[in-house]
C-alpha cells in the first residue's frame, strides 16, 4: 500500500500477566492513508485500544515489537523527547472518557494553551490567547472566551469531549485517533462530536484512526474498516465491502447480532461461546475456530494468513469459503 | 385490567441550597408521567440522559421516593405507602441493573446472591434453598455447580445472567430492567436480549425496558414511552413511534440511528440536517417557556403526543 501515512508492520504489543508476556495486539499490520478514516472495530479484549496506545507510545510497560512508521519515520525506536515532540503537534488523540484526560484544577483555556506552549514555541502569549478562542469556536463551543476561563466540571460532557478535540487538533496534526470518543454521550451529541471529526478530516486532509465496538458508527463515518479478534485483525476492507460483503466469519455473526430499528422482533443471532482471556488465547491455528465449531477443522488454515479476495478486501484464514450459519444449513447442504 | 399503571407520577427533588445559597427550585426529575404495562408485554422508556427514565423506574420500585401520582400494581396503590415515608417493596416486582460488575457483591458467592430476595420473602430450609438456585441457575443457562463461585469468574453477559436469575427468583410479574445490556458487548448484548425475551414468554413476565438505545427498544418493546426533562413527549406503539413519530423531538431522536447501508450516507446526513434545522425552528413551538413538552394529546386509540396548542 502506497501514501501511507501511518505505516504499521507486525506490530506486537504484549503485556507481562504473572510469568510471562502475552499479546494484546498480535501481528497487526495497517496503513492509515492521508484524508481518510480508518475504523477499527472490535468487542472489549479485541486489542483495539492496546493498538492505538501502541501506536501513541503510551504503553510504557508493554513489549513492542515490529515497525510503526509515521510519514518514514521509525517511531518504536524513537528517543522520548523526539517522540514527545510528534505526539501532540503531528498526531493527536482524543480519549474515551473526557473527564479523565482533563485536569480538573486548570481552566479549560490553559489545558489548550499548554499544547501551544509545548510544540509552538515562536508564538507569543497574546497570538496563543486568540488561538485558543478560535480553537473553542472551531470545536463548536458558544462564547469560547468566556468558556475558556470555565473549569471542565461546569462544563456538559459533550463540551467537555469537544475541548478535548480541541487540544488534540490545536496543532493540526496529520493524524488523529480517537478511541471510542463517544461512548459516554447522548446520541444526538454524539452526532455532533463526529460531524466534527468529519469536518477536522475533510478541512485538514488528516488521517484518523476511530476506534470503535459500535458498528453503527463505523457504518457513519469510516472509509476503510479493520475488524479485530482476539489481538489480530481478521478483516479489512472499505466499508462498502464490509457492510454489504463481509467475508470472515466473525464479521458476519457481528453483523447480524445487531438490534436493528429497521427489522424489527428477529431473533438475534448469538455467537457461540466466550472471547478467551488473554492467557488462554490458542496462538496456534484459527482464533474464531472454537466460535464456529459446526464448520469442519479442515477448513481452517494452520497458520491463517490474511488473503486478498478482491482489491483491497484482505480476510484471515480460509474458513470464511466454507463458513454458514446454522440456519442454513438446510440451503448450504453439501458446501464444503 | 393492566398489571401496572402509572398516573400522573412525579419524582420531585428538593432543591436545598448550599452554605451561602438560599434554597433553590425543587429539580422535577419526573413530572407526571402516565402509562399502563399489560401483561407479558415490554414497555419501553426512552430518553437521553437527565430525561428522567432511571428516576421513573427507581421510584415504581420503591428505591426513591414519590412526590405524587399513583403507581397502581394488580389493582393496589404503591405510592400511598411512599408517601407515608414507608419503604414498600413488592416481590412481585424486581429489577435487574446496568452493570453486571458492580451489581453483584465480589465477597458473596453465587448461592448468597442469588438466595438474598429468597432470604428476605421465603423462609426455605438450607437444602431447598440450595435447590431452588441450582434451579435458577439453570434456567439461566448457568451450571447448577457454579452456586459456590465468585462472580469475578464469570463473564460480562454471564453476570447479567446472575443478576436476572436473582430478580426471577421469587417469580415476579414484573422486572424493570435499567439498561440491561449497555455495559456488555454486542455479541453478548444478542444473547441477554435473546435470553430475556425467552424467559418472558416462559415465565410470562412483563418488562419495564429503560435505555437510550433505540435499537435495542425497538427489537424488544410492544409500547414506548419517549421522555425529555421528566415528562412524555410521545407514546405509542412501537410501529407508530417509527413509522410515525409526531413530536419534533422524537423526529430528532430517532435521525439520530446509525444507518448500517453506507451507499445511503450522504442522504441520511441530508434528512438529519434537515430534521435538526427543524427542531431549532420550531423548538419554541414544540416546548413551553421553560422549555418542556406540553401535554400528551391523542393522535390515534394508542398513540399521544405533546404537540403543541394549535396545529
Amino acid at each position: 500500500m502506497q501514501n501511507g501515512l501511518l505505516t504499521i508492520e507486525h506490530l506486537t504489543a504484549s503485556f507481562h500477566i504473572s510469568d510471562r508476556y502475552y499479546a494484546a495486539v498480535d501481528d497487526v499490520s495497517l496503513t492509515v492513508r492521508p484524508n481518510e478514516i480508518l475504523a477499527v472495530v472490535g468487542e472489549s479484549g479485541s486489542g483495539k485500544s492496546a493498538l492505538a496506545l501502541s501506536v501513541m507510545g503510551l504503553h510504557t510497560r508493554a513489549r513492542i515489537e515490529g515497525s510503526i512508521r509515521f510519514e518514514g519515520q521509525e517511531l518504536t525506536r524513537l528517543p522520548a523527547p523526539k517522540l514527545n515532540r510528534l505526539r501532540g503537534r503531528e498526531m493527536g488523540m482524543i480519549f474515551q472518557d473526557p473527564m479523565s484526560a482533563l485536569n480538573p484544577l486548570m481552566v479549560i483555556g490553559d489545558q489548550i494553551e499548554e499544547a501551544l506552549v509545548l510544540h509552538r514555541s515562536g508564538m507569543s502569549k497574546r497570538e496563543r490567547k486568540a488561538k485558543v478562542v478560535e480553537l473553542l469556536a472551531k470545536v463548536g463551543i458558544a462564547e469560547p472566551e468566556h468558556a475558556a476561563r470555565r473549569y471542565p466540571h461546569e462544563l456538559s460532557g459533550g463540551m467537555r469531549q469537544r475541548v478535548v478535540i480541541a487540544i488534540a487538533v490545536a496543532n493540526e496534526p496529520k493524524l488523529l485517533i480517537a478511541d471510542e470518543p463517544t461512548t459516554a454521550l447522548d446520541a444526538t451529541i454524539q452526532l455532533q462530536i463526529l460531524e466534527l471529526i468529519r469536518k477536522l478530516k475533510r478541512d485538514s486532509g488528516a488521517g484518523v484512526i476511530l476506534i470503535t465496538h459500535d458498528v453503527g458508527i463505523v457504518a457513519e463515518m469510516a472509509d476503510r474498516v479493520a475488524v479485530m479478534y482476539a489481538g489480530q485483525i481478521v478483516e479489512i476492507a472499505d466499508i462498502h465491502t464490509l457492510l454489504t460483503a463481509p467475508g470472515h466469519p466473525y464479521t458476519r455473526s457481528l453483523l447480524r447480532s445487531i438490534p436493528s430499528a429497521d427489522h424489527p422482533k428477529s431473533k438475534l443471532y448469538v455467537i457461540q461461546g466466550v472471547v478467551p482471556s488473554l492467557d488462554r488465547l490458542p496462538r496456534q491455528g484459527c482464533r474464531f475456530r472454537s466460535r464456529i465449531p459446526w464448520i469442519g477443522e479442515g477448513a481452517h488454515e494452520d497458520e491463517p494468513a490474511m488473503h486478498e479476495i478482491a482489491p483491497g478486501h484482505f480476510v484471515r484464514c480460509t474458513c470464511y469459503r466454507h463458513f454458514y450459519f446454522p440456519d442454513e444449513e438446510g440451503t448450504r447442504h453439501g458446501a464444503s | 385490567m393492566a398489571l401496572l399503571e402509572v398516573r400522573q407520577l412525579k419524582v420531585h427533588f428538593s432543591g436545598r441550597g448550599g452554605w451561602f445559597s438560599p434554597k433553590t427550585r425543587p429539580v422535577k426529575a419526573v413530572d407526571g408521567i402516565r402509562f399502563e404495562i399489560e401483561e407479558g408485554q415490554t414497555y419501553g422508556l426512552v430518553g437521553e440522559s437527565g430525561s428522567g427514565k432511571t428516576t421513573a423506574g427507581r421510584a415504581i420500585i420503591g428505591l426513591l421516593p414519590i412526590t405524587d401520582g399513583s403507581v397502581i400494581f394488580q389493582g393496589k396503590d404503591l405510592a400511598a405507602s411512599s408517601r407515608k415515608g414507608t419503604i414498600r417493596f413488592n416481590r412481585d416486582i424486581q429489577m435487574v441493573f446496568q452493570d453486571p460488575y458492580s451489581s453483584l457483591n465480589p465477597k458473596k458467592r453465587l448461592l448468597d446472591i442469588v438466595a438474598e430476595p429468597l432470604r428476605n420473602f421465603d423462609r426455605l430450609s438450607a437444602r431447598e434453598e440450595k435447590r431452588r438456585v441450582q434451579e435458577l441457575l439453570e434456567q439461566v443457562g448457568l451450571s447448577p455447580d457454579a452456586i459456590y463461585k465468585y462472580p469475578h469468574e464469570f463473564s460480562g453477559g454471564q453476570r447479567q445472567r446472575i443478576g436476572i436469575a436473582r430478580a426471577i427468583a421469587l417469580k415476579p410479574k414484573l422486572i424493570i430492567a435499567d439498561e440491561p445490556v449497555s455495559a456488555l458487548d454486542l455479541s453478548v448484548q444478542a444473547q441477554v436480549l435473546n435470553f430475556m425475551k425467552d424467559i418472558q414468554k416462559e415465565l410470562n413476565l412483563s418488562y419495564l425496558l429503560i435505555s437510550h438505545d433505540l435499537g435495542i427498544i425497538r427489537h424488544m418493546c410492544d409500547k414506548i414511552g419517549i421522555m425529555y426533562k421528566g415528562r412524555y413527549v410521545e407514546q405509542g406503539t412501537a410501529d407508530e413511534l417509527f413509522g410515525n413519530p409526531q413530536h419534533i423531538y422524537t423526529k430528532r431522536l430517532l435521525s439520530a440511528i446509525p444507518l448500517l447501508d453506507p451507499a445511503r450516507r450522504d442522504e441520511r446526513l441530508r434528512y438529519r440536517e434537515a430534521v435538526r434545522q427543524q427542531y431549532e425552528r420550531d423548538y419554541a413551538r414544540y416546548f413551553d417557556a421553560e422549555g418542556l413538552a406540553y401535554p400528551l394529546k391523542p393522535v390515534s386509540g394508542t398513540h399521544e403526543a405533546a404537540l403543541p396548542e394549535k396545529g
